[in-house]
Formats: C-alpha cells, sequence, structure tokens
C-alpha cells in the first residue's frame, strides 16, 4: 500500500519514462488519435498501475512501449517513450528486438493463449535465453529451472518438458512472468495478466509479482481495469479514458481523494464487497425453480481399461422463489455453469431432478419439453458471441416468441417493447448487432430472453465481460426489470462484489458441490465454511470501500512492498 | 503414439473391407451376365460357359466374394481380359511413373508455395501479398494441358533443353529420369503451388494474429524466428491436409498430363481399361485409389499427431 512504501522509491532512477506520446490509427497514424498526450514515468522498484475502461488506451500505451503496435494499424505519431534513457520510439527494429526481454518484457492477460500451444514451456523459456545470451545449454538450463522455481512452479523439471495445455492457467502464468524475468529486465509490463485468472490464483500472482520486484528491483508497469487489483499491487495510479491521463498520484490519493469526476464515477462503480442489505423475506412467494440433487458426469470413453468420470456437477440442491435472486459462485472449474445449463437443459443431467414452475423437466425429451423452455431463458457472459452477427436485432428478438406461435408483426410490436423496457431506442430493431457495444449488446440480449416471458431468467456470468460503470448499469437494469416484472434470476457468477450486490440467496460452488448456501448477507458476511472465507480473503481489493473512498480496517491479502 | 497408429490402421481394414465388397458387386450388379459383358457381343455360348467356369461364376455370390478376396490377398488381381496380362503386373510397370511425378510435383510445390503463403501472409495487404495472389488466381485458371504445350514448345522444341516427351525409369541413371520428368513436374505444380500457397496464406494470417505470436515478438526473436518457427507449425494443420489429399489425387492419376507427355501412368491405365471394360483392371485401380486415400489420410492424421501435442492418441 501506498503509505507504506519505502520514501527512498521516489529518488530511484526512472526506468520507464512515456512524455506526450501521441498514437493515431492508419499506417502513417494520421487518422484518430487512440492516445493523446499520454504522460507518465515508473521509477525502479516502483508498481504505476494504469487503469481504465475498454477503449481507454491503456493497452496501447504497453504495446507503444514494447514496439508491438500493429504497423499497418496504429502507429506513434509523437513524444518519447524512454527507456532508461532510450528513447524506444526512434530505436531501429534491430535495437527494439535487443531491448525486447533484455531491459523491457511483458507478460499479457490471457495465459492460455499467450504461450505457444505446439512447444514444451521449457523451451520457450529457452528461446530468450537463446537469442539474447551466448550461454550455453546446461547453463541456460540451469537458469531457467533456478527462474521456474522462483516462480514457484512445483516439480520443475516435469514442468519444463510440459507442453502448455498440460498446464493450468496459474501454472502458465507463471510460466510468462519467469519468461519475462528471466533476462532481469529493468521493466516489467503487465497487461491485465489476472483477468482471466480465479480469484485465488490471482493473489498468488499478484503477490508473486509483488515478491520478485522487490526481489529484482524491477520497475513495474501494470495494466489493469480492476480496481481491487490497484488497490493490492499500485505505488502509483494513473487514471486513463479515451487516450488520455485523467489523472495520477499515489494510490491512497487517488483512492481516498479523487480529485476528477470520472475517477469519482469509477470508484463509485466497484460493487462493494458488503452484502446489500437484504430484502424483505420473501417465504410466502411461490417456488418456481428447484433443482434436487442435480449431478452431471462425464464420462470419457477409453478402448484399454476403465472410463475416465468428471463429476462436473454431484448433489446440487437449490431453491429460488418467484421475485428473488440466487446466486451461484465459485471459480472456473467449479460446475456452476454446468449447473446452469443443465437447469436450463442445454445439457442434460445425468441424476437428479429440476422442478420447474411446478413441473419436473430433468426427465422430459426434447419434445415434450419445448412448450417448457419459454419458462426459463438464458443471457450468456459474451454479448459479442452470443448474437447472431447476421440477423437483426429485431429478428432475433422475435425468433422466440414466433417459435411459439405468435405473429410476426405482434412480435415485432413486443420486441420494440423490450428494446425500450432495457434502455434501448425501440428503432433498434432493424440493426446488427455490430452496431452497439457491449454494455448495449448484454441488454439486447437480456430483451431476447425477456421475449418469452420467462418466471426464470438465467444470467450466467452475464456482467463478466463489461466495464465496471456499464457492469453497474447492466445490474440496476437486471433489478429492475425483477421488480417490474417479479422474474426470479438464477446468478451464475465468479465475482463475489457482483453477488453481494445482486444476490438475496447464494450457493458456494467448489469441485462440483455446493459448499455453503444461505441468505448473501450470511455466506459473504459471516462464512460458515473455510473454502468461503479463502474466496473473501482473496477478493482483491478487500482493504478498500472504493464507494466511500476510504480504507477500512483489517489486513490486505497482499503484503507491502 | 504407437497405441494410435495401431488402433488407425486397424480402423483401416474394415473401410478397405467395405470397397473391396464394392468392387467385388461392381461387376456382379452390373445388368446383364459379367460373362456377357466380359465376352463381349459376339461370343459364343462356349465361351460364355468357360469364362463363367473360370471367374467362378456359377458359384454362389458370399462364396466368389471369399475366394476372390483371398486370391486379392495373395497378390492376384485377375488377368486383363484385353492383353491377358496379370492385372498385378500392368500395375507394376505404371506405378513408376505416376508415384515419380506426384513425389516431385509435391517437393516442388511444397518448396515454392509455404514460403510464398507465408511470405504473403506476413505482408499482407501489400503488393507483394496481392501478386501472390494474382499468381495462385493464374494457377487455377490456366489449364494443365495449356501449360503442358506451352512448355514443351518453348523448352523442347525451341530451346531444346528437354525431350519432347516419355519418361524413363530411375534405374537406368538419374539424369535421363530428370530430363523426362521436368517439364511434366513443372506443369503440374502451376495448380498445387496456387492450392498451398493459398491455404498456407489463409492459415498464417489466423495464427499470426494470435497472442503466443505477440509474445514471441515480445520475447525480442527475429521475425523469421517468429514466422517459421512460432507460427509455421501452428499453421500446418490445414496445409498437411490439402497436401495429403493432393498428393492423393497425384498417385491415382493426372490423365491430361499423362497425356501431353506421352508418360505411361496410372491414370491412363485407368482410362484405358475404362473404355475398353476391361473390369480386372477397373476394380484393381478402385481398391489402389482407396488404398491410396486412406494410408494418406492415416498419415494426414499422423502429421496432425505429431504437430499438435493436444491431438490425443
Amino acid at each position: 500500500m501506498s503509505e507504506l512504501v519505502n520514501p527512498t522509491v521516489n529518488t530511484r532512477p526512472i526506468a520507464l519514462e512515456i512524455e506526450n506520446l501521441v498514437v493515431g490509427v492508419g499506417k502513417s497514424g494520421a487518422g484518430k488519435k487512440i492516445i493523446d498526450g499520454i504522460s507518465l514515468q515508473v521509477r525502479q522498484g516502483e508498481t504505476l498501475c494504469v487503469v481504465g475502461e475498454s477503449g481507454s488506451g491503456k493497452s496501447v500505451t504497453s504495446l507503444s512501449t514494447m514496439g508491438l503496435l500493429p504497423r499497418d494499424s496504429l502507429k506513434a505519431i509523437g513524444g518519447s517513450i524512454k527507456l532508461v534513457g532510450e528513447d524506444v520510439l526512434q530505436a531501429s527494429d534491430r535495437r527494439l528486438r535487443q531491448l525486447r526481454a533484455t531491459t523491457m518484457a511483458m507478460i499479457f492477460q490471457e495465459p492460455m493463449t499467450a504461450l505457444n500451444p505446439v512447444v514444451p514451456v521449457g523451451k520457450q523459456i529457452d528461446e530468450v535465453l537463446r537469442t539474447h545470451t551466448s550461454l550455453g545449454a546446461s547453463a541456460r538450463r540451469a537458469r531457467i529451472l533456478d527462474m521456474m522455481e522462483q516462480v514457484r512452479l512445483p516439480d520443475v523439471k516435469r514442468i519444463f518438458a510440459s507442453y502448455p495445455h498440460r498446464l493450468s492457467g496459474g501454472q502458465r502464468q507463471r510460466i510468462m512472468i519467469a519468461m519475462a524475468l528471466v533476462l532481469e529486465p529493468k521493466l516489467l509490463i503487465a497487461d491485465e495478466p489476472t483477468t482471466a485468472l480465479d480469484v485465488t490464483t490471482q493473489a498468488q500472482i499478484l503477490k508473486l509479482i509483488r515478491d520478485l520486484q522487490k526481489d529484482h528491483g524491477t520497475a513495474v508497469l501494470f495494466i489493469t481495469h480492476d480496481m481491487g487489483v490497484v488497490a493490492d499491487i499500485a505505488d502509483r495510479v494513473a487514471v486513463m479514458r479515451h487516450g488520455r491521463l485523467v489523472e495520477t498520484g499515489a494510490l491512497k490519493d487517488v483512492l481516498s481523494a479523487p480529485t476528477q469526476d470520472y475517477t469519482r464515477n469509477l470508484l463509485s462503480s466497484v460493487p462493494s464487497l458488503v452484502p446489500r442489505a437484504a430484502r424483505e423475506e420473501a417465504g410466502f412467494n411461490p417456488v418456481v425453480l428447484e433443482a434436487n440433487e442435480l449431478g452431471k458426469v462425464y464420462r470419457e470413453r477409453s478402448m484399454f481399461g476403465k472410463p475416465r468420470e468428471v463429476h462436473a456437477a454431484q448433489d446440487v440442491t437449490l431453491t429460488l422463489r418467484k421475485g428473488r435472486t440466487l446466486g451461484i459462485v465459485g471459480e472456473s472449474g467449479s460446475g456452476k455453469s454446468t449447473v446452469a445449463r443443465c437447469i436450463v437443459r442445454l445439457i442434460d443431467p445425468t441424476s437428479g431432478g429440476i422442478r420447474l414452475a411446478g413441473r419436473e423437466i430433468s426427465d422430459l425429451s426434447r419434445h415434450a419439453l419445448q412448450p417448457h423452455r419459454k419458462k426459463i431463458q438464458i443471457v450468456f457472459q459474451d454479448p459479442y458471441r452470443s448474437l447472431n452477427p447476421r440477423i437483426t436485432i429485431g429478428e432475433s428478438i422475435c425468433e422466440g416468441p414466433i417459435n411459439f406461435g405468435t405473429k410476426h408483426s405482434v412480435a415485432m410490436a413486443r420486441a420494440r417493447e423490450l428494446l425500450e423496457l432495457v434502455g434501448l431506442p425501440p428503432d433498434a430493431v432493424s440493426r446488427y448487432p455490430h452496431q452497439f457495444s457491449g454494455g448495449q449488446r448484454q441488454r439486447i440480449a437480456i430483451a431476447r430472453a425477456l421475449a418469452l416471458d420467462p418466471e426464470v431468467l438465467v444470467a450466467d456470468e452475464a456482467v463478466s465481460a463489461l466495464d465496471v460503470s456499464v457492469q453497474a448499469q447492466v445490474l440496476r437494469l437486471l433489478d429492475d426489470i425483477q421488480t417490474r416484472l417479479g422474474i426470479a434470476i438464477l446468478f451464475i457468477t465468479h465475482d463475489l462484489r457482483v453477488a453481494a450486490q445482486i444476490c438475496d440467496d447464494v450457493a458456494v460452488m467448489q469441485h462440483g458441490r455446493v459448499v455453503e448456501q444461505g441468505p448473501a448477507a450470511e455466506v459473504l458476511a459471516n462464512p460458515q465454511q473455510p473454502y468461503t472465507r479463502q474466496l473473501l480473503d482473496a477478493a482483491p481489493g478487500r482493504g478498500w470501500d472504493f464507494a466511500n473512498f476510504r480504507a477500512v480496517d483489517g489486513s490486505t491479502t497482499v503484503p507491502a512492498a | 503414439m504407437l497405441g494410435y497408429l495401431i488402433r488407425r490402421i486397424l480402423a483401416a481394414i474394415p473401410v478397405m473391407g467395405v470397397v473391396a465388397l464394392f468392387v467385388f458387386l461392381l461387376l456382379r450388379l452390373t445388368p446383364g451376365d459379367p460373362a456377357a459383358i466380359i465376352a463381349g457381343d459376339n461370343a459364343t455360348p462356349e465361351q460364355l460357359d468357360r469364362i463363367r467356369t473360370q471367374l467362378g461364376l456359377n458359384e454362389p455370390l458370399y462364396t466368389q466374394f471369399f475366394s476372390w478376396v483371398w486370391r486379392l490377398l495373395h497378390g492376384d488381381f485377375g488377368t486383363s481380359l484385353i492383353s491377358n496380362v496379370p492385372v498385378l503386373q500392368m500395375v507394376n510397370q505404371r506405378i513408376e511413373p505416376s508415384l515419380s511425378i506426384a513425389l516431385c510435383v509435391m517437393l516442388v510445390s511444397i518448396l515454392v508455395a509455404i514460403p510464398l503463403g507465408v511470405i504473403a501472409a506476413w505482408k499482407h495487404g501489400t503488393w507483394i501479398d496481392r501478386f501472390v495472389m494474382a499468381l495462385s488466381v493464374i494457377g487455377f485458371s490456366v489449364p494443365v494441358f495449356v501449360i503442358g504445350y506451352v512448355l514443351v514448345q518453348v523448352f523442347a522444341i525451341e530451346l531444346r533443353w528437354f525431350p519432347v516427351q516419355g519418361f524413363r525409369s530411375i534405374s537406368r541413371g538419374f539424369g535421363p529420369f530428370f530430363e523426362r520428368i521436368t517439364l511434366p513436374t513443372i506443369a503440374l505444380s502451376f495448380v498445387y503451388v496456387a492450392l498451398i500457397a493459398r491455404m498456407t496464406r489463409a492459415a498464417m494470417l489466423g495464427v499470426l494474429g494470435e497472442d503466443y505470436v505477440r509474445t514471441a515478438r515480445a520475447k525480442g526473436i527475429n521475425e523469421s524466428g517468429v514466422l517459421f518457427r512460432h507460427a509455421l507449425r501452428n499453421a500446418a494443420v490445414p496445409v498437411i491436409t490439402v497436401i495429403g489429399t493432393g498428393f492423393a489425387l497425384l498417385i491415382s492419376g493426372v490423365v491430361v498430363t499423362e497425356s501431353v507427355f506421352n508418360l505411361p501412368g496410372i491414370g491412363r491405365l485407368t482410362v484405358d481399361a475404362v473404355l475398353a471394360r476391361d473390369f480386372p483392371v477397373i476394380q484393381a485401380m478402385i481398391l489402389l485409389t482407396s488404398g491410396v486415400y486412406v494410408g494418406v489420410n492415416l498419415l494426414i492424421d499422423l502429421a496432425y499427431a505429431l504437430l499438435d501435442p493436444r491431438i490425443r492418441y
């Protein structure tokens, strides 16, 4: 935390100094300015967090520094980026290649795709040493194994020879970090390095970056959209928006006394980990959805020996009443999406029952299920892929009702109403998905789900891909729709902050089982199970009450440098 | 890996069995008396009888099938009705020209097309890319016999660098073999270069946008390392597929090229057999072609497994 930062940091040499950087669209950079006069500096041993929503230009800034801007679409046309005094914008391609990995290194958001799938990971790290050093094979190997131990990978010799698909997301990100730091660069650029990871893994990786930074004195330029992560790792913060710097300052100053409205809004949008006030008990509301000891087993056939069985969900029992929101929270692989998909019967459960509006639907055939489908609808995570790009918004929304016998003109009129309900202009019916932003598309997806007047709406990570300010709007929309239509919502999320703000009840899942279940106010404020506690402890930014611009007492998970 | 190989080879057996059944029934299910078809319109009843006995046509169908398969497994593909030469011997004579041309064309095409495709993708949108794509359109659209006759006219008749036509076995020296195989190889390579270059470019374009390519660049690796070490291997699967099927097509005969350059290959043997209704030869050619496709598909799948560790055996 900033208040604990060693004051000598301000006298340390500057590792990176960006002055008045301008990046324009197009081969010559003559088009729209994506970055418009950014100035930043990072000293050795210091972490600067660049925070902003999508489109703010934070990733473009980091790619400019590495000289990795896509050549035919973006170009730096003004300012300078000095890496230990040397302007990388003026450097030749050859010089840039020399600087990469030796003086500056970068880790990326998606550890799943950032490693070459057809090359063993040890060899991928080795490539850095072969390119930049003249060490012999055994010396390189020794150095790599040592680095792999430093990033706390287990069984390094085995992992050295493993292909990326054999490793977990956290392990892959550790490999990326080992690869980035093996030559002890002065500057490490981390572009959303923990965004794709589970909270517990995220906490570990953040701690690892902190520790390695302390050991090696690396300057870290940390790009993130997540205020919680900022609170845990930053010494200083730079807030970006539309390619400009909104404000910059020490962590504590920015979080507790933001000077700009935009920063204030951004901070206020961060959902609080403290559960919202419980709504009126709805014991008399009818139960609309029940899952009874639901199970899903995947069997992998094998030619020799026993088939391998994976229990994706086991003995999951849930109850959802009209007008209420039940959250299923858990990390990736916990089975929460499997349960959601079983309940909607997108996949078939292998055991247990599902009662929808009083009717058992788990054993209905595809045909017999048809009339019940309209009672339960689902909204998916990625609004960029869940709408057919070649079908107009109106047709997408109408497709369900028409399938159930509604006349086209009636369905289209209803689509216009629904678009208004979700806060979009009714004339959006004739437009195509690519004409809308991510948040707008998610509104469309919600309108599509509502078109069939379902009794249950399943939201599978429905706000996870959205920026916090947009996320806050969509959460308000869901809340509003629930109040107006009395719909029941099954809300699947990995984000405890979101769960705390929207759910009445919460079920925590781990390894396919529900480990803890109850009213959100109890489960999230006073967890009984160690796993729930572990999840809450790992949630980034626990030490801050962002919306009220103040620190809360209690310890933070990442020890200060 | 070995287990995978064995499973795949075992899986090829039923496929070939079905093909054999089809080939067998081809003659039996053709309307009319097979013996009459074989003997032709002017055969005497004695001749028909002799043919029936010779072919075992008086036996029950399944006995005929199994004894036919049994003979196949012992290398007896029957005797040509036209030339009275054993079919296996005829095929043996024709396989070398076909195999030689197939291997040469594939080798030349791969060596030319893959670098072209990689460079086109790397320089995506520039004149280099457009030039390569234009070449590939020409390669697709100009018929092979036009290219063939132009090559013969220029290099064989005018410049006298190469013989006009014919084939010489490699066992009789590399020089004469090379002289005669060059022009047909070039003529046929055009379309394969076009095909493979296009496929390579498309696959590379997809891969070059991947995160791990960005990672490779962030490591400070030079462009050739990025393109060939990191990108090409990931782009290889669709390219290998095209190369494999192209190779199978080449082995099973390229009639036009064989005709232009007067090569005694499989393609012309097949066409001649079909025109003369030489059933034993037709049957052998179908079996050969199917066998080649099954074999090539097996090799393609093995290549996938070797190239991509994520594909499980």
